[in-house]
């Protein structure tokens, strides 16, 4: 217990300057987590915030992928790691163990201690600085990587969840499992996306429900819990990002308006504008809460208490 | 320990040679607490039975690696795995297990290691808590004659399993060890995603005859399977061959198909890592349906497309597992 309580507390004092801290869980696994966490965060970033995004899937790392920043190195500074950019604006950064890897196809396998000891140091070592919001994309599960990140974030307090699932009840099932996790660690659930949500034929506009519908949103009825969105799969974003690494003009600002090309295409896409909505209701749900500095939560139970 | 005396007083004539009536695990449907017992077995007769100690400790007092063991009675012993959660595991291993089993009438089983989220109880469409052998054995649950074991017949539905790794560990031996399959001749064990403690604990503990690699098109996907299927490489299992699920939609109204996740890149994949493909199964709305009914697509409807994609590549993963028995 000391151990824990020493390294929350470097913890803590790390990501002091950090406002909001988003978990993106989800007891299944290939619901759509990592692309949710990423188009949150250029959602946000689009909206004018400072975004980290920090991936603890350290099993099957997606975001350095999904982000173009394959083969990026991190390097360390007096102050810590220093998280990667992504482009020049530094408005956007991530950290993950895809950048830690020699060989992108090299496994992990690691037991839970081992992957204990690595999520602390992301947490601690590295140089997050000031961040508006830190969206954290998890594994699948209720293991090892969920019980430590709730343990090391638990004196942070964390603004909530945000549950990815998709509409068929096999998913449900685990998502389930999941959302009783969160209330077992005292988690609040900031809303369930209900992902890969229906697909229209781009030849013929006909919409077939591919992993069923409504699933999402009956669950979060059933858990009380805010509803946020339905998503549907667009074949085109697949594409955004799989170019992304093909391409690989990702760190070059790419017109005078220093508007990195993920972000640039990500705006023309047709998700942005289901998502920008979906961010706007977390924003404003984040924004009841005071920010999540120790200080700003310290002053915020002085105010309640003063008010009684 | 008021349950055991209890039952150590029941009459011998209630119960059978093999099963125990209404005997149910300690602690059921609650979370176990630590130790050796993780799943909360017992034994009545375990002052007699043969196996004095449980295979738990058995493994902790070794040193070094615990041994890999052959299951009894089991003749083979292969594992549908991907590094990527969502691709189809669950669903390809119980279509595949009943291709199996109604092209060549092996006897089959499943047994499901992903102890967060099993999906096996829904897919298989079984409720219900398994009862124990007077040797604290599991027996596993049956439908559409495929024998059945999953943690999600031990706890209820909506309790999420947290366990760090150390009692993943314990109770997939007690699932590897504990369970009284009978004689089959193919168990599949559905994987969970990842490369972490499960897959560790199970190629470590069992000999698996044979890997199927499971995967979707898009390059996010693949390059979790490389890895799941590079750490099969490096623990010696050998690879059977990959799967392309989902690899095209074909819609229903306008009959054109869509790449909606990526084109054949599983394909390219198993070349570059000199792996045999074993087949393709496209997107469609009803295999999401039946399966969240319980009802496999290959037996619900056994003439349709899919379920001739599922019986090929099960053809070839037989083909492939006596041939490579033969050498």
């Amino acid at each position: 217990m000391a151990d824990i309580s020493s390294a929350n507390s470097s913890i803590v004092s790390n990501l002091a300057d950090v406002r909001h801290v988003l978990l993106v869980l989800s007891g299944k696994g290939g619901v759509g987590k990592s692309s949710v966490s990423i188009q949150l965060a250029l959602c946000l970033v689009k909206a004018g915030y400072k975004v980290g995004v920090l991936d603890i899937d350290l099993t099957g790392p997606s975001i350095p992928r999904m982000f173009g920043l394959e083969g990026k190195q991190v390097h360390q500074a007096s102050t810590g790691w220093v998280p990667v950019f992504m482009d020049d604006s530094q408005r956007l950064c991530c950290m993950s163990i895809g950048f830690l890897l020699q060989n992108k196809n090299d496994s992990v396998v690691w037991r839970g201690p081992k992957k204990n000891a690595m999520i602390r140091q992301f947490l601690s070592d590295v140089f997050w600085g000031e961040l508006d919001y830190l969206v954290i994309d998890t594994p699948p599960g209720t293991s090892d990587e969920h019980i430590s990140i709730t343990e090391y974030l638990k004196d942070l307090n964390p603004d909530g969840a945000v549950m990815v699932t998709t509409p068929q009840a096999v998913a449900l099932a685990d998502v389930r499992k999941e959302l009783n996790f969160c209330k077992k660690v005292k988690l609040p659930v900031l809303g369930v996306i209900e992902n890969m949500s229906g697909f229209i034929c781009p030849h013929c506009e006909e919409c077939t429900n591919l992993f069923s519908t409504g699933g999402g949103e009956a669950m979060a009825q059933e858990f009380k819990v805010d509803f946020l969105g339905r998503v549907p799969i667009d074949p085109a974003f697949n594409l955004i990002i799989e170019q992304q690494n093909q391409q690989g003009i990702v760190s070059k600002s790419s017109d005078s308006t220093n508007e990195n090309t993920l972000i640039k295409k990500y705006a023309e896409s047709n998700l942005f504008k289901v998502f920008t909505q979906i961010t706007e209701k977390i924003v404003s749900k984040c924004a009841k809460c005071d920010p999540t500095t120790i200080y700003g939560n310290a002053t915020r139970n002085i105010r309640e208490f003063a008010l009684q | 320990m008021r349950k055991l005396h209890i039952l150590w007083y029941f009459p011998k004539k209630y119960t059978s040679q093999r099963i125990l009536l209404n005997a149910k695990r300690f602690f059921s449907h609650s979370l176990p607490l630590a130790g050796e017992n993780a799943l909360g077995l017992f034994s009545k007769f375990s002052a007699n039975s043969p196996l004095k100690q449980s295979p738990a400790s058995i493994a902790r007092m070794q040193r070094g690696l615990p041994a890999k063991r052959r299951l009894e009675n089991i003749k083979n012993v292969i594992a549908v795995a991907s590094g990527k959660g969502g691709v189809g595991k669950s669903t390809t291993t119980v279509n595949l297990a009943l291709a199996v089993a109604s092209l060549s009438r092996k006897r089959v089983g499943i047994l499901d290691a992903d102890l967060f989220g099993p999906s096996l109880p829904r897919l298989m469409n079984l409720k219900g808590e398994p009862n124990i052998t007077d040797k604290g054995q599991l027996i596993p649950l049956i439908n559409y004659g495929v024998k059945c074991m999953s943690m999600g017949f031990l706890v209820s539905e909506d309790a999420p399993v947290v366990w760090r790794g150390l009692m993943v560990m314990k109770a997939l031996q007690q699932l590897l060890h504990q369970v009284y399959w009978g004689e089959l001749d193919l168990l599949i064990i559905d994987m969970p995603p990842g490369t972490g403690d499960t897959q560790l604990t199970i190629t470590q503990q069992v000999e698996l005859d044979g890997v199927v690699i499971v995967s979707t098109p898009q390059d996010i996907a693949l390059i979790d399977a490389k890895k799941g299927a590079n750490m099969f490489r490096k623990v010696g299992v050998p690879i059977i061959g990959i799967m392309q699920n989902m690899s095209y939609f074909l819609c229903p109204n306008c009959h054109q198909s869509t790449h909606i996740f990526g084109n054949d890149g599983a394909s390219r994949t198993a070349k570059e890592m000199g792996i045999d493909i074993l087949g393709d199964v496209p997107l469609h709305a009803d295999i999401c349906e039946l399966s969240d009914l319980g009802q496999p697509i290959v037996i619900a409807k056994p003439d349709s497309h899919h379920t001739k994609c599922y019986m090929n590549i099960a053809q070839r993963m037989l083909s492939k597992m006596e041939s490579s028995s033969n050498h």
